[in-house]
């Protein structure tokens, strides 16, 4: 009896190991799955920080499945697109669900990405040899921002309408060719029709691609380089000298699948809970006036763009007009996006994690943060929601002197950099990963 | 096998000096690739010009004719023109008046810009009839629509005057559409070209200088 199962099991893998041979002298299966999976060596100290990579995936996934059965019922046309979001959410079986998963994963991408970059930034991540992986995540958080603009535009909400309006107009401040440009954009003299079904076929064609693409470009260069960790030391330095695997590294499967998938799960509890009980969030998701239809006569009383925009939003708003021109404003809002790009080259620090930083780092780290924090908020608010100064400061919003003095510590963080990571007192980096 | 060699003798063709380049076949590949770069300029000229506005957005934007009996003094009205909206403002006499006594405090008060305004309202009620004011309603900062605060003082402080407070990323206008200092806009609101067709109804899209 056990003699027959064994000759049974061992017949079995021998027509496994078959077809994959078949495979393999085909396409390079087997040895792509080691070279990514079993036998791509990652640190062995990764610390919650980095579930963030693989939850990103994990949502742009999300997002491109609810994406093309979204697409199934939505409308690109101005006079139809408010009414089919509304008959996706009443009618359409399980539209809702859908649909709040899509606006939901908007949303919750950027929080995933923004802790996924804070976690580079603090572990230097950025650094040599990793600058190109930096680089290509730079694009993808830019064409991201684009996905999460043109997408906003397609419920042809109020805000909706007045936020794509407000965005396509920066294009105009650019000197000479600016006004030209916002309306090749728009396709029209105002945000119209033309411009909804552009957006529509931007959002779910050409940036989806570009994304895909960065995203390989992503993982290649990292699976070249291979991953940092906490402590800034590159396991690769330290080879087992026989099998010449780090000996610091472990597979990446089955050790960090497994992991990620502890993240993915604990991930997807918080995602249906505010799918289920709060989708809109108060209004940070989904706001308020994007369930009246866009009227072009009437801007709201208060715009706002959504959430994750917020910060670079209340930096344009609070650089005043100089010359006549609005265009300082709009290129340090374009500034405040890219400066990020430049860090692999500002940081002059000799080490790379913050756990060998001194406290001059920290000091300056903290305080981006605050900056961050308080310029998002500011961004959701009306520029006059605490009042004016006196007289003695020519009556200016106090909310629009608090986002100048943020703004210009937002700025210094990275100005500064090389000064005070060369300045800063760090400790010895020990030659192995710790814990 | 064959193949192998071949790649090899390419391979060592390739390291030898460029003495043995076939520079005429090297020179015809560069003018190929050029020639092939602009065609894909040529090519890319169609496609990006079908994103420019269409045919039929150009046609959209004929004059509209207002009817202004029905707006009271310090009231207002709003209409379309060209998809904009198009305020039309029936200032007091105080309000008029107290156009001339806060020009200090304005980026352009004399109306210099003079793409924003006909030149029959560069004066200093910037209208026809100097308590009527027609003003393009868009902000000259990024295109949002600005809201009417006629009364002075209210919520927006014991220094104002009466004007329009743009929620977007709050630009300050007086009641002549001109901008305060200190606001994110650079320059006044736009007076569309207009023109009185009665004493009750105006024609907004063209005046006598022009043809409709």
């Amino acid at each position: 009896m056990t003699n027959k199962t064994e000759t049974k099991q061992t017949k079995f893998a021998d027509a496994l190991n078959c077809g994959l041979n078949w495979v393999d002298e085909r396409f390079p299966l087997t040895s792509n799955v080691k070279a990514h999976l079993t036998e791509y060596y990652a640190p062995k100290n990764f610390n919650f920080w980095y579930f963030f990579g693989s939850l990103a995936m994990l949502v742009l996934v999300l997002q491109i499945v609810t994406g093309i059965f979204l697409t199934m019922h939505y409308k690109p046309d101005a006079d139809l697109a408010f009414g089919s979001v509304e008959y996706i959410m009443r009618d359409v079986p399980w539209g809702w669900l859908i649909r709040y998963m899509h606006s939901t994963g908007a949303s919750m991408f950027f929080v995933v990405v923004y802790l996924h970059m804070f976690r580079g930034i603090i572990y230097g991540s950025y650094r040599d040899p990793r600058e190109l992986i930096w680089l290509f995540g730079v694009a993808i958080f830019l064409c991201l921002m684009g996905e999460a603009f043109f997408g906003y535009l397609l419920p042809w909400g109020q805000m909706s309408y007045w936020g794509a309006q407000v965005i396509v107009n920066l294009f105009s401040a650019i000197p000479f060719v600016g006004p030209d440009v916002s309306e090749w954009l728009r396709g029209d003299y105002l945000v119209s029709d033309a411009t909804l079904n552009r957006f529509f076929a931007f959002h779910v064609i050409a940036l989806p691609l570009v994304l895909l693409g960065l995203v390989v470009a992503h993982l290649i260069a990292l699976h070249e380089v291979g991953s940092n960790n906490p402590d800034g030391v590159e396991i690769k330095k330290n080879k087992d000298k026989k099998t010449g695997i780090p000996l610091d590294g472990i597979p990446f499967h089955p050790y960090y699948t497994v992991k990620d998938l502890v993240g993915v799960a604990v991930f997807l509890i918080v995602f249906s809970a505010i799918i289920f009980f709060a989708p809109e969030m108060g209004g940070y998701f989904l706001e308020a006036n994007n369930f009246v239809p866009a009227n072009p006569m009437v801007t709201p009383a208060h715009i706002a763009p959504v959430w994750y925009f917020t910060p670079y939003y209340s930096i344009l708003r609070a650089v005043p007009p100089i010359f006549n021109s609005q265009f300082p404003g709009v290129a340090a809002m374009g500034l405040s996006v890219m400066a990020f790009a430049f860090l692999p080259w500002l940081d002059k620090s000799p080490v790379k994690s913050i756990r060998y930083r001194g406290a001059l780092y920290k000091k300056w780290l903290a305080a981006f943060v605050v900056s961050f924090l308080i310029l998002g908020y500011l961004g959701t608010v009306p520029s006059n929601v605490w009042g004016q100064f006196g007289p003695w400061l020519g009556g200016a919003d106090r909310a629009t002197v608090v986002a100048r003095i943020f703004m210009v510590i937002y700025f210094a963080f990275f100005a500064l950099m090389p000064w005070y990571t060369k300045k800063d007192k760090t400790t010895p980096v020990p030659e192995r990963v710790t814990g | 096998m064959s193949d192998n060699q071949s790649d090899k003798q390419q391979a060592s063709s390739q390291s030898e000096s460029s003495a043995s380049v076939d520079q005429d076949k090297r020179k015809f590949l560069i003018a190929t690739s050029a020639v092939g770069a602009l065609g894909c300029a040529a090519a890319a000229v169609p496609f990006i010009t079908s994103m420019t506005p269409s045919e039929r957005a150009k046609a959209a934007g004929a004059p509209v004719e207002v009817d202004i009996s029905k707006i009271a003094p310090g009231e207002m009205m709003t209409t379309e023109w060209r998809g904009k909206p198009v305020w039309i403002i029936n200032r007091t006499d105080e309000m008029t008046a107290e156009l001339a006594k806060h020009n200090g405090q304005l980026s352009d008060p004399s109306c210099d810009v003079v793409s924003q305004q006909p030149s029959y309202c560069k004066n200093p009620s910037r209208a026809i009839k100097p308590n009527l004011a027609v003003i393009v309603g868009i902000c000259t900062h990024l295109g949002c629509s600005p809201s009417a605060k006629l009364q002075p003082k209210g919520d927006m402080g014991d220094n104002w005057t009466g004007g329009f407070f743009c929620p977007c990323h709050g630009s300050k206008f007086d009641l002549a559409g001109r901008v305060f200092k200190g606001s994110p806009a650079p320059i006044n609101l736009v007076v569309p070209p207009y023109k009185y067709l009665t004493d009750n109804t105006l024609l907004i899209g063209v005046d006598t200088e022009e043809k409709a």
